[in-house]
């Protein structure tokens, strides 16, 4: 099994360390290999955890356990299914691309690459995304975030689309707190929100025309993942957005004073 | 002198007949006590920190600083401290946030334990002629070890020889059970991050990295470092992770129990900004916990997913606060596949903390020690995972009793601070440190040669590890292992019943 492009792996009744370990093993034997496919997954953890390199797609069959693609750098991730606790956590390059929906703490302190979700996700997505020169994390929900969305959110884009799986509206976001604490980014959500939706620190701003372009692209790219008819993908550019900043960089700035004066 | 309610706490003289208006002060202080007026220099006194800047590289020693013996109607309960606290509070309506570890007078427990020494019976060895072993390996280590036996011909003989089965976890390898503790560059300045890291790799131990990342210019010196990842998850990737010797998992600090950090946005410069991975001038802002840990549960699988990320290569520290249910918490963490257990006790200092934290939260390290300690063996763990305790330890006999009560290894913050000159000021918030330790002002950190530094943080490890040395073989012992949790050879004076229960030691004289 060496000088592969492509793998299969069933990982029926796998434990998540025999599972990983080969996706590791494959990678050592294969330098050239483009796409791992994994078969009957269900439930293993930390799947592409750490693995550094482009032009390579892992193609999820089932439903993956918690942090996947933790801490990864490059390769693109296609899951056929739902997705566990916090994919894409701290994660630095790449794109996630998921056909269902994701847990709680989807995209946690994500650094860079992109995670699509067609469905929706759990609380506390987004939390603590940053940025850092051009490495600009983003996470695009097709449906509806739980609360507490961007919470500390310190760069990045987070988009929700607010659409249900056949492109209908879901009509108004119900999310609370949204943005607690955040001091970087943007969260541009599709549809109004109310200023009692915001948590602290943030601030809904003007959505400009430079807003729209900045977006764009990544709502094409979802477009283009999940197969949305053109209509779908007109509507979405052509609808009524919220944009959710920090009020300042330092949301934080003036809750101290020192003790030696 | 600028009005405030607050009268100096410290009165700066220069003087005149001494003085030669070299204005070196002006230039020393960091703090803008001095500034020359005609033929004088005069001082505001009220920016004073009794840093000793001044003192110490005035060259005609022209300058002193007192306490000022100022006086206020005395009373038992409205100390100094609590109304100079309500003034400052009452101006800003703020937080009042403070430096250094807990500055109450709690009691400290190092200072109520004595050592054993040998008499006649069971002589007491010399280091200076017999070998004192104090290597300490970190880590997981086996329950039980399992052998296959396989045949082999030596000399036209069939022999069996046993070989090891069981594999056997990375650990750290420690020549001396003495760490520098984890302080964010951020926090501290490059050159004090590089003092340390030269004289751990002297020393052969290891330095923390805090939260901060790691820069670039620390990675020679990547083999004896420890990496951390904290709430915030600054400058963690795959490279990081991979870099360091180990990985700690910060879920507390002794400072501070139960919240996060706030780096401010001015301390966080363009290089700076560069290992965070997080844009200049923006806070960097660690949450309160880990948003992917919201149980013991989800510990273990931050532990498991920095290991699968290093392909179970490194070791995994979590590192807690001593706080009333850490046994509790050390099982779980026993039970997680992380290799050692980091105890920060509230003495521990910090960079900056909420004073009413760094004073009220927290337990005492020594207790929490005995207490982790005791746990995990009644739970059949102890064996397994290393522990290592932090928080206010000052000298080589502290570190001796901590490993006595039941710590495998320490951390020193404070202390290897001291040795770069750090007066234990406590304003290390503000970034303005005089002597290059605790700020990122390029005039001030060059202040601090890390050549030098080097040389007396790597002299502090060796004088406390020979004095080590020499505690172990008064007490007839060869090894730091046969010391560990070895609490038969402390005794406790002025201590109360309870407390001796909770040490797990006698009281001098039983």
């Amino acid at each position: 099994m060496k000088g592969m492009e492509e793998v299969v792996i069933d990982a029926k009744d796998m434990h998540y360390r025999e599972l990983n370990e080969k996706i590791h093993e494959i990678l050592r034997e294969n330098p050239d290999i483009k796409k791992i496919v994994l078969k009957n997954v269900l439930g293993q953890r930390f799947i592409a955890d750490g693995i550094q390199k482009k032009d390579l797609t892992i193609e999820i069959y089932g439903i993956p356990g918690g942090d996947l693609g933790m801490f990864m750098s490059g390769p693109t991730i296609i899951v056929h299914g739902n997705a566990e606790f916090a994919p894409g956590n701290t994660m630095d390059d790449g794109t996630i691309v998921i056909y269902g929906s994701s847990g709680d703490v989807t995209a946690h302190s994500m650094r860079g690459g992109k995670v699509f979700v067609r469905g929706d996700v759990g609380y506390r997505s987004g939390i603590h995304m940053k940025a850092y020169k051009d490495k600009v994390p983003v996470l695009v929900i097709g449906g509806r975030a739980k609360d507490f969305l961007g919470e500390y959110m310190a760069g990045g884009i987070i988009i929700v689309l607010n659409i249900d799986e056949k492109g209908n509206d879901l009509g108004k976001v119900k999310g609370r707190m949204i943005g607690t604490g955040i001091h970087g980014g943007a969260i541009y959500i599709r549809g109004e929100i109310d200023k009692d939706q915001l948590g602290v620190a943030a601030d809904i701003k003007e959505f400009t025309e430079e807003d729209l372009e900045k977006i764009k692209p990544y709502i094409e790219e979802f477009c283009k993942w999940f197969n949305l008819p053109e209509d779908v993908k007109n509507k979405l550019l052509n609808s009524k957005w919220t944009k959710i900043a920090p009020i300042s960089k330092r949301p934080f700035g003036k809750l101290y004073t020192p003790d030696l004066m | 002198m600028i009005p405030s309610y607050v009268p100096p706490k410290y009165k700066v003289e220069v003087d005149p007949n001494r003085c030669m208006l070299c204005e070196r002060c002006t230039i020393e202080c960091s703090w803008g006590v001095y500034r020359r007026e005609g033929d004088r220099i005069i001082s505001y006194s009220n920016r004073c920190g009794a840093c000793h800047r001044c003192v110490v590289m005035c060259p005609r020693d022209a300058i002193t600083i007192k306490e000022n013996a100022i006086s206020w109607r005395s009373h038992p309960l409205w100390d100094v401290d609590a109304r100079v606290d309500i003034y400052n509070q009452a101006k800003t309506g703020c937080i009042l946030l403070s430096g250094m570890g807990n500055a109450k007078e709690h009691p400290i427990y190092f200072d109520k334990i004595v050592l054993d020494a040998c008499q006649v019976t069971n002589p007491s060895i010399d280091p200076l002629r017999e070998p004192m072993e104090l290597r300490t390996y970190i880590g997981k280590k086996p329950k039980q070890l399992e052998f296959e036996f396989v045949e082999e011909e030596i000399d036209g003989k069939k022999i069996k020889k046993a070989k090891l089965k069981t594999k056997i976890a990375p650990n750290l390898k420690l020549d001396t059970p003495i760490m520098i503790a984890h302080m964010s560059y951020g926090a501290l300045s490059l050159n004090a991050h590089l003092s340390f890291a030269k004289a751990v790799k002297e020393c052969g131990t290891f330095m923390g990295t805090g939260e901060g990342g790691l820069p670039k210019a620390l990675y020679p010196y990547a083999d004896h470092i420890i990496t951390q990842v904290a709430s915030g998850r600054f400058g963690v990737n795959e490279e990081y992770l991979m870099k360091g010797s180990a990985i700690e998992i910060k879920i507390g600090q002794g400072a501070k129990p139960g919240i996060g950090g706030h780096l401010p946005g001015e301390k966080v410069t363009a290089e700076i900004s560069a290992t965070r991975m997080i844009p200049e001038g923006s806070d960097a802002i660690s949450p309160a916990p880990h948003h992917d840990i919201y149980s013991i549960e989800d510990l273990a699988q931050l532990v498991r997913s920095l290991k699968e990320a290093t392909r179970w290569k490194k070791p995994v520290f979590v590192k807690i606060a001593a706080v009333h249910n850490a046994p509790a918490i050390a099982v779980g963490i026993a039970t997680s596949d992380a290799d050692a257990v980091v105890i920060d006790g509230y003495k521990g200092g910090t960079g900056a903390a909420p004073k009413v934290f760094r004073d009220h939260v927290g337990i005492p390290i020594e207790m929490a020690i005995a207490a982790v300690d005791q746990r995990l063996r009644e739970e059949g763990l102890r064996n397994e995972i290393s522990i290592i305790a932090s928080g206010g330890i000052r000298c080589s006999a502290d570190v001796f009793k901590a490993i006595a009560l039941g710590a495998d290894a320490v951390y020193i913050g404070t202390a290897a601070m001291v040795a770069l000159g750090c007066r234990v000021c406590g304003r290390c918030y503000t970034g303005l440190c005089a002597w290059g330790i605790a700020t990122q002002r390029p005039e001030l950190v060059k202040r601090l040669d890390p050549e030098v530094g080097a040389r007396r943080v790597a002299n502090l490890i060796k004088a406390w590890t020979h004095e080590i040395k020499e505690l172990l073989g008064a007490a007839g012992i060869n090894s730091i292992e046969s010391l560990r949790g070895n609490r038969d050879r402390l005794r406790g004076v002025g201590l109360n019943e309870k407390e001796l229960e909770v040490l797990g030691i006698k009281a001098a004289g039983e």
